[in-house]
């Protein structure tokens, strides 16, 4: 549609005012501000038990890498608050977790100079896709605690990742691994119809976006 | 790259009042390439000055139906678009539509069953896209919903729910009233919970198909119980919606 349509009547409750003006430019286009923390899953919540629980980066490194839940937890962990943005229009700000960078998972392998892309693995058969670049240098993280609390398994617990320039999808819940590849390889979401990428700034929520 | 999902105009051609909170839209949508049940669609409001805000909603009707499409929708105090939708909407208004969106809480008689769906509230609407089509086809797949609801007054489609399930094919309904029963009330009467599920499944066998929908808590429930009465996680398929109080 080249000429904008305007919808009979509607006015639109906008930000209020009471809310500081500079939260709407923290609110990616087509999203609405959520107080909540909304679930959505495919299926069941899988939940494996912390001593069988293991963390894994396999693919193109030199040596996989496994950790037990106790080995991760002795990882260098740090404080995270982001805001987070779901492609079914919720976006909730000020998000507090705790968990270990990306970047520190990655100081324990040597990654193959051919790795381009990383497949983001779960329990329960979930996966996304993410080009390399958009999870180093701080961009990403393996969370296990939210406020404050061990993250509750509805929230993807023990640990999930955590993406926060990309649609919550690739967030990916219930982690235990990433496997580095060089070709990309549509995960879960990305083969169901939307955005290999899910940029929410750009607004790519489906396949074309 | 492929072909973007393109905006279309929907125009309004029936509103319907399914109860107290709950309204069903129809939108006459031309250029419709159609949708499977359980998908859902984008909607989005924009204002004189640009301002727009855009929202999903599961598909209520039938892939059979050509060229439109109904939702329903469940109007949230407080909110932004149901609000409008249920007070400003009138018949032969116009709204942009996208879709359809979602491939994987989908279902359609040739995936079989046995067929199992658990709905809580407005999460039958999904459920619901997927009963029409089952009627349509003439399927006779078995088929159980288990439908909680608050109070008798907010079941949604009750009248075509039952009569839906008085033809006979397959299809049987129980309904279950959380808060508040009329009297003579012969359906359950709490929660969602292990027993119900087991009395529910039990004819369907534990290979059935089985999509859950509603609020969180309702999901979480229904889908951790019917695993511990041995259904596979794979046969199992959610839609969440709501608060987790958290």
């Amino acid at each position: 549609m080249t000429e904008r349509f305007v919808t009979r009547g509607f006015v639109g409750r906008r930000t209020q005012p009471g809310e500081a003006g500079d939260l709407a430019s923290r609110i990616p286009p087509g999203q609405y501000l959520t107080p909540d923390f909304p679930v959505l899953s495919a299926g069941p919540t899988p939940r494996t038990p912390l001593d069988k629980w293991t963390f894994a980066i396999s693919g193109l490194v030199r040596e996989p890498k496994q950790w037990t839940w106790d080995e991760f937890l002795a990882l260098s962990a740090r404080d995270w608050t982001v805001d987070i943005s779901c492609v079914t229009k919720w976006t909730k700000l000020d998000m507090n977790w705790r968990g270990v960078s990306v970047d520190t998972l990655f100081e324990n392998v040597e990654l193959d100079p051919s790795a381009a892309f990383v497949i983001a693995w779960s329990d329960g058969g979930y996966t996304t896709n993410l080009p390399l670049g958009d999870v180093l240098n701080g961009q990403a993280f393996v969370a296990y605690e939210y406020d404050g609390a061990p993250l509750a398994p509805e929230h993807g617990g023990p640990a999930r990742l955590v993406v926060p320039a990309r649609y919550f999808w690739k967030s990916a819940k219930w982690i235990r691994g990433l496997r580095l590849q060089r070709e990309d390889e549509p995960g879960f979401w990305e083969s169901l119809g939307y955005h290999n990428r899910g940029d929410q700034w750009l607004e790519e929520r489906y396949s074309g976006d | 790259m492929p072909r973007p999902i393109e905006w279309q105009l929907g125009t309004v051609t029936g509103i319907q009042t399914e109860t107290p909170t709950v309204r069903s839209f129809t939108l006459g949508l031309p250029e419709w390439l159609g949708h499977r049940a359980g998908q859902h669609v984008d909607i989005r409001l924009t204002a004189e000055d640009g301002y727009s805000v855009e929202r999903s909603y599961s598909i209520a009707s039938e892939p059979e139906l050509a060229g439109q499409l109904e939702i329903t929708v469940e109007r949230i105090p407080n909110g932004e678009v149901s609000p409008f939708l249920h007070d400003v909407v009138v018949e032969g208004d116009r709204l942009e539509v996208r879709g359809p969106i979602g491939g994987y809480f989908v279902w359609e008689t040739s995936l079989g069953g046995p067929l199992l769906l658990v709905a809580g509230g407005s999460g039958v609407v999904p459920l619901m896209a997927m009963l029409r089509h089952r009627a349509r086809a003439g399927a006779t797949i078995p088929t159980r919903l288990l439908f909680s609801s608050r109070g008798p007054d907010e079941i949604i489609y009750r009248d075509e729910l039952d009569r839906l399930a008085g033809h006979g094919d397959g299809l049987e309904v129980a309904y279950t009233l959380t808060r508040q029963q009329p009297p003579g009330w012969t359906g359950y009467s709490r929660r969602i919970d292990d027993r119900m599920l087991d009395e529910v499944l039990r004819p369907l066998g534990s290979g059935a198909r089985t999509y859950i929908c509603g609020p969180t808590a309702l999901v979480e429930t229904a889908a951790n119980a019917l695993l511990r009465l041995g259904l596979p996680a794979d046969r199992i398929r959610t839609e969440r919606f709501g608060p987790t109080g958290t």
